[in-house]
């Protein structure tokens, strides 16, 4: 297989698949929520959906979202951007990802998904030598997006200060304002400080994260666990329609900022979270 | 589970409380965001949708033996149509408005005038509403307006959905909303 087509192959499979980790997070989902109520009803379909999906190896969800693939720089000769997009044009062609890529300015469609900037490519400077490397995609859609977040610390209208009480109060707030519009339960990304730009960004590679994995700093890690159990306590549910899981996972980093600035970025995905990672040799 | 069938009666329509399940069976049609610009600015509708359903959903679709398969068509976030939904419920007839999310407060009123009910799809269980899409009857306005945003015709079978919005004020989103907040300031 040349790697045109292993990078199709790769974006049909993160179309298609969700990975183990989301898809058992939604199993345990269901076993909490009341048996006949519209959260199980709502979970049980998500699962179902799961299910078809990989057995017909099509779009877990019609909006196969922004594509940002993240490519270790050993394998900067191999996986070219030129590469990566005939690997897009051939996927939208074959019906794996939708014609889903907007001239901001005409409004006309690229109807092959690519065009400056689409989709977007960060080669990784990698310490694994130069004889292989991995390349990770994720796809997140429109309606998720829409929900993610960036409050500026101190917030007055929140009583939000600068610390992670004022963190915390942040993220519970996103989760509130997102209801069930962002398609949840939900799972989060979150950056505390960097400037603008560094907190989208990191918030987002959180959702790269194993579900299981935990902060590696105490305070962070036991926030993570302390907000999510809130934020299942509000009653949101999947769907926005009520329930006990309102939130999947949530992850959390820090980031350096400056005297002047204290930002939280909530990034905030779906539960269809698609994301894979596949070693190549170089 | 309540059966839906197309055309969906103002009885029937009057008949769902906010809560109920539902399968749909029968002709619904895509609209998103630029079929309500179009309407909103003075444009002909390019269907009928009297007593009908429109789907806020950007399927993808593959042409297939002259025709079209869908692939995948889960709805998408409905609040971007508020501003426009009310006077489409009022000047088209519209019975079931499915999409994700739920509306605003005119939208809901004019669904109590008009006899219109909101109903939730599952949020991106696109290969399951996809297999619910027994065939593709046409596809109008797909030049104008491109793949995703096109109004498709479908013709659908146990299309599951939950009555979110009902005819009789009966809003679950505004519920659910109502509740939440009252335990962030709990939490708070």
């Amino acid at each position: 297989m040349g790697i045109v087509d292993r990078l199709a192959e790769l974006i049909r499979e993160t179309s298609s698949s969700l990975p183990a980790d989301v898809e058992l997070a939604l199993r345990r989902a269901l076993r909490r929520e009341a048996k006949g109520s519209s959260s199980a009803m709502v979970l049980k379909t998500i699962l179902d959906n799961v299910k078809l999906a990989r057995e017909n190896a099509t779009p877990l969800c019609q909006d196969t979202g922004t594509l940002t693939f993240f490519v270790d720089s050993s394998l900067r000769r191999k996986v070219t951007p030129e590469k990566i997009k005939s690997a897009v044009a051939l996927a939208t062609e074959k019906g794996w990802l939708r014609k889903n890529t907007i001239d901001s300015v005409s409004g006309r469609s690229y109807d092959n998904n690519c065009a400056d900037g689409a989709p977007v490519i960060h080669y990784v400077e990698c310490g694994k030598g130069e004889r292989s490397g991995s390349v990770t995609l994720i796809m997140k859609g429109g309606g998720s997006e829409n929900m993610s977040r960036q409050y500026s610390l101190p917030d007055s209208e929140l009583g939000a200060g600068r610390d992670l009480a004022g963190v915390r109060k942040c993220i519970l707030d996103a989760v509130v304002k997102a209801q069930g519009y962002g398609c949840a339960p939900g799972i989060l990304g979150v950056c505390i400080g960097g400037d603008r730009a560094a907190g989208y960004e990191v918030a987002k590679e959180q959702l790269l994260r194993s579900l299981d994995d935990k902060a590696e700093d105490k305070s962070l890690s036991a926030l993570e666990s302390k907000i999510l159990a809130e934020a299942n306590s509000l009653g949101i549910g999947p769907m926005g329609l009520g329930g006990k899981t309102t939130l999947l996972s949530l992850k959390i980093a820090a980031r350096p900022r400056v005297p002047a600035s204290f930002f939280v970025t909530i990034a905030y995905m779906c539960w269809a979270l698609r994301r894979r990672t596949i070693e190549l040799s170089a | 589970m309540i059966e839906l069938k197309y055309p969906f009666s103002e009885a029937a329509v009057r008949g769902l409380k906010a809560g109920d399940a539902v399968s749909i069976s029968g002709r619904i049609y895509t609209g998103r965001d630029k079929l309500h610009k179009h309407f909103a600015d003075g444009g002909r509708l390019p269907v009928d949708f009297k007593d009908g359903a429109l789907y806020h959903c950007g399927p993808v679709v593959v042409g297939e033996k002259g025709g079209y398969k869908v692939v995948a068509a889960g709805p998408t976030t409905s609040v971007r149509e508020n501003p426009y939904e009310p006077d489409f419920i009022a000047k088209s007839g519209v019975r079931l408005i499915i999409g994700k999310g739920g509306m605003n407060d005119a939208t809901l009123e004019a669904m109590r005038r008009f006899g219109c009910v909101y109903i939730q799809a599952v949020g991106g269980a696109a290969a399951l509403s996809a297999a619910s899409v027994k065939s593709v009857a046409g596809v109008s306005m797909l030049e104008e307006f491109g793949a995703a945003e096109a109004v498709w015709h479908f013709d659908v079978e146990g299309f599951l959905g939950v009555v979110a919005m009902d005819s009789h004020g009966g809003n679950l989103f505004a519920d659910v909303a109502k509740a939440s907040a009252k335990r962030l300031s709990e939490l708070a």
